[in-house]
């Protein structure tokens, strides 16, 4: 297929670039202010591109470099609702913060954009391009309070951090590369179909960490609470939720792709990498008292996991991993709602502590973040107990039953932090007195509690959907 | 068998039809909490209407699950929402729903929140319902779980002076237990291929995996049934949870331990089960004295209310795991007779909180001359909590020893040492509540029961008497599927040339043991 036939299978991501630029344009020209409007728009565009996602043919284009399948746009969606709802999230935070600059949406777009081709890569270089597009997008989205020394901070640590992993990544390929001679995806598959040699091992060791920094697995989290914690809340928001999708959605693609038939040579790396995720994101996340930071561990551990499931290498797997990730961001999305609707006379407030007394005060309030902390420590019957119950089930079925039983006990620590915010909440007492929240962040937060709370009486979409996806992927 | 409308997801939703009401409700904030507890009281009071028409219509001729509903739930595997009782199922929903208006009835005394109170019982209502209604292997294990955030609640918000204390140990502790059994549910889904319970009944299991799960199971059940040594959350929970929230505790939350151990480690686990049937004695005998030892030294009456009833719960152990029909039995009876004599004593420790009194035992005494009413009963409980013949307690007791006497001399004799200890601490509390002199002025103004303590107890002293005269109108309930449970068990762990069929149940497996 080429020519003007390929057109259709790109609509998604055509818009997002066209829009992207056409909105960069009336940012830049006109006098006033645009940011609104341009959120706005963006927020629109995501909402139309959910629905192009659709409608592209499944497909593969320009020879393989980009395929569109069931995986992908399940990993899409999940992507346009993370950055959607951070947009929203965005709309009075960054007026009230002063960061109110058109320059976010549009970086949004483009971030968007960059994951979409991470997710639809069939080759190590779109892999690669799109990987480059969303970072340096997330770059300056970290650091838009260019006035508050946390967020340039934070910025400039994601970007150094960042930087090395890009390097990490694209050596690793370049080793790929020399040692197999192709970058095609199936092209490599089947030159893989062999034993390896040392050096495609040691490339797709640095492939694997590269993605790894991007998901924020242990060994590889670093930046992850200093970044969160100094980035203005709606981009942690946004870097909670989508690219976490997108970089774990390339990861499984890429792990169980050109590189399925050597799963022996990187089976015990996601292993090692899901159990130091674990243990680290429940155990250092209890002496944080700043919740953001709390939010950085908790999703570290929960990147731990989400990568049960890749380790299992299944079918089941996958769909594990695909169940758990859209589950994860809708409860990140809900927690993060909360955390920008915590302000006392405009100033934002980050500590737990200052929730004491919530439930009375704002008893709904308090309601919607006891539902997503339940739902975070993976207490049934909300929603986060069925993300744990299928990547359990798969790592089982897989023969993994120490990881599961290791997965298990470190819910059981990480309950204990969950449960001090719900204590601080409800047990003790205080006068929070929040101001009163934008309708945006409302409903974010209403929102995602709801599909949390009610998530258990219709699991049966989501649940099919991951099958397709996986199927799609596995074959 | 039906009765024509899903009676069973009836019982279980219905409470959150109380909940949705209770949120909804408006106006001034007294109002409010009168609304609140009218109408907990009455969803719990429809609830228990629903109940006793399922008692009337249920059939015990039959063994297997009756009213049973399914519905597909997780697509693509066989994980359905299943539920349906058995004659052992049954009388844990009955005990359920009938102690649900008591101690909602016993909630009176709470003025603080009042609506959220409501709301959080009701949902403990709901999902221990469920819980116990459960056919299929997730769904059980969601509601199982699921009993943890309401009881955290109200520990938690209305509990005692250490409440944060006890209600983090407790969600801690039943936590790490029950997610062990989450992965050994994992494996037997797996295993079978469906989390259907009678099918993960009839699926064999290799000996060696059966240890593991066994073990899983144990910490789950174990830590929810406060077998020894994990009983260390029970004292604080019962001690500082408010009243009502410690009569659900203590009369049917620990039940739900024992219930998985007769539903689901020893027919799915034979083989284990019966290897691990010493160590459950031992842990048994060691609940029974060590624990009624504990009880002895306590001054306090809640505290030694708690501790007895870990003293009970090991008699429950013990008979459950003789493999026998008379101790199994036994333990049913126990876990309903327990269930209601510890809500009587509670609610008499109420009784006496809501009069301003603490329940320090120095602080008490001679309350049987003021208190004539509330002596009787607070007696009735008493004798009966130590098995007086011609209450409940006895029936279960002696059961269970006869049970254990099949299997092993001493397990009988040692558990059996129960009762005379039991009889040592419950009249250290009678004499020190009721009888010697009045301890400080005060005491001797105190009135006798108000209607509504009446309508709390007076239903609880005539079933301890029902059940302990007249214990067959239970017994027949269980009777097919206690001795379908034993039977398999002596089937399965029988070597395959003895014909199971020409074999007693209970005479085999005390030969086995021997």
């Amino acid at each position: 297929m080429d020519g003007l036939l390929i057109l259709p299978s790109l609509l998604p991501e055509l818009a997002l670039a066209i829009c992207g630029m056409a909105l960069l344009v009336i940012g830049v020209l006109s006098k006033a202010n645009v940011f609104a409007l341009v959120s706005y728009v963006a927020v629109a565009l995501f909402a139309a591109v959910g629905v192009l996602v659709f409608l592209a043919p499944t497909c593969e284009i320009y020879g393989g470099l980009f395929v569109t399948t069931d995986f992908t746009r399940f990993a899409d969606v999940l992507v346009l609702v993370g950055a959607g709802a951070a947009l929203v999230l965005s709309l009075d935070y960054n007026v009230r913060e002063d960061i109110a600059r058109f320059e976010f949406p549009v970086l949004v777009v483009f971030a968007v954009l960059g994951m979409f081709f991470m997710i639809s890569a069939g080759d190590l270089m779109t892999l690669y391009l799109g990987f480059e597009l969303q970072s340096l997008a997330m770059y300056i989205c970290a650091a838009i309070a260019r006035d508050s020394l946390r967020s340039t901070e934070a910025g400039l640590k994601y970007f150094v951090l960042g930087a090395l992993a890009s390097g990490l990544l694209v050596y690793g390929i370049s080793l790929v590369y020399g040692f197999a001679g192709t970058t095609d995806f199936v092209d490599l598959a089947k030159t893989l179909s062999g034993t390896p040699g040392y050096g495609t091992v040691i490339g797709i060791v640095f492939v694997l960490v590269g993605l790894a920094f991007k998901i924020s697995a242990a060994p590889f989290h670093m930046w992850t609470p200093d970044v969160y914690e100094g980035a203005p809340t709606p981009v942690t928001a946004l870097f909670g939720t989508a690219p976490k999708v997108a970089a774990m959605a390339l990861l499984i693609s890429v792990m169980l792709g050109p590189f399925g038939h050597v799963v022996g040579q990187w089976q015990a790396l996601i292993e090692i990498l899901s159990v130091i995720s674990m243990c680290l994101g429940c155990l250092a996340a209890i002496g944080q008292k700043n919740i953001k930071r709390l939010m950085a561990y908790s999703s570290i551990g929960h990147m731990g996991y989400a990568l049960i499931g890749l380790a299992a290498g299944t079918v089941a797997g996958v769909q594990g991993t695909l169940i758990y990730l859209s589950i994860y961001i809708v409860m990140s999305l809900g927690v993060f709602a909360c955390i920008i609707a915590m302000r006392r006379k405009g100033i934002a407030i980050e500590t737990i502590a200052d929730l004491a007394g919530l439930s009375t005060q704002r008893p709904g309030f308090a309601a919607a973040l006891a539902v997503l902390m339940w739902a975070m420590a993976g207490i049934p019957p909300l929603s986060g107990f069925f993300g744990k119950l299928y990547v359990f089930s798969a790592a089982v079925s897989a023969g993994l039953t120490p990881l599961a039983v290791i997965g298990v006990l470190t819910t059981v620590v990480a309950a204990f932090y969950y449960l001090r915010v719900i204590k601080v909440m409800y047990f003790d007492a205080g006068t929070p007195d929040f101001d009163k929240s934008a309708i945006g962040v409302r409903l974010v937060m209403t929102v995602a509690a709801l599909a949390t709370a009610l998530f258990v009486f219709m699991p049966g979409p989501v649940v099919a959907a991951a099958a397709d996806a996986a199927k799609a992927l596995m074959g | 068998m039906g009765v024509g409308f899903p009676i069973l997801s009836l019982m279980i939703f219905l409470p959150l039809v109380g909940v949705a009401f209770l949120a909804t409700l408006r106006g001034d904030e007294a109002a409010v909490a009168r609304n609140a507890r009218w109408g907990a009281l009455w969803s719990s009071v429809v609830s228990l209407g629903l109940g006793i028409f399922l008692w009337l219509k249920f059939d015990p001729s039959v063994a297997g699950y009756q009213f049973a509903e399914s519905d597909t739930w997780l697509s693509g595997l066989d994980v359905q929402y299943r539920v349906g009782v058995d004659g052992i199922s049954l009388f844990l929903v009955e005990l359920t729903v009938f102690l649900s208006p008591i101690a909602i009835l016993a909630s009176w005394s709470i003025t603080r929140r009042v609506r959220d109170f409501m709301i959080f019982f009701l949902l403990l209502e709901s999902v221990t319902l469920g819980m116990f209604c459960a056919t299929d292997f997730v769904i059980f294990y969601i509601f199982f779980e699921a009993v943890l955030i309401p009881m955290y609640f109200i520990i938690g918000i209305w509990g005692g002076e250490r409440r944060i204390y006890a209600t983090v140990k407790f969600f801690l502790f039943t936590m790490a237990g029950s997610v062990l059994m989450l992965v050994a549910l994992v494996w037997m889904w797996h295993n079978a291929g469906s989390t259907d319970l009678t099918v993960l009944t009839r699926t064999k299991i290799p000996p060696d995996v059966q240890t593991w799960l066994f073990v899983a199971f144990l910490a789950s059940f174990g830590v929810k049934a406060a077998v020894w040594p994990l009983h260390t959350w029970l004292p604080d929970a019962y001690a500082e949870a408010p009243l009502p929230g410690t009569i659900m505790l203590a009369a049917v939350l620990s039940k739900m331990g024992a219930y998985g151990f007769i539903r689901f480690a020893v027919p799915m686990l034979p083989q284990a089960s019966q290897a691990a049937a010493p160590l459950m004695f031992a842990l048994g005998v060691v609940a029974v004295i060590y624990i009624s030892l504990v009880a002895l030294a306590q001054t306090d009456m809640k505290r030694l209310v708690a501790y007895s009833s870990v003293a009970h719960m090991g008699v429950i152990v013990i008979g459950i795991f003789t493999f026998t029909v008379e101790g199994i039995e036994g333990a049913l009876f126990q876990m309903l007779s327990h269930g209601i004599i510890i809500a009587g004593l509670f609610v008499c420790t109420g009784v006496l909180l809501s009069r301003g009194e603490d329940t320090a035992l120095s602080r008490l005494g001679g309350l049987a001359a003021v208190m004539p009413v509330f002596a009787t009963l607070l007696m009735l409980f008493s004798l009966a909590s130590m098995g007086l013949p011609g209450t409940s307690g006895f029936v279960g007791e002696i059961l269970v020893i006869v049970g254990a006497m099949k299997v092993n001399f001493w397990v009988s004799l040692l558990g059996g040492m129960g009762m005379v200890l039991g009889a040592a601490f419950m009249l250290v509390m009678l004499r020190a509540v009721l009888f010697d002199k009045f301890t400080r002025p005060g005491l001797e103004s105190l009135k006798d029961l108000r209607p509504a303590e009446y309508a709390m107890l007076v239903p609880l002293a005539v079933m301890t008497l029902w059940l302990g005269i007249y214990p067959v109108s239970f017994t027949h309930i269980f009777d097919g599927p206690v001795t379908a449970l034993v039977q398999a068990h002596v089937a399965a762990v029988q070597p395959a040339a003895v014909l199971p069929a020409a074999v007693q149940p209970g005479v085999a497996v005390a030969m086995e043991t021997k």
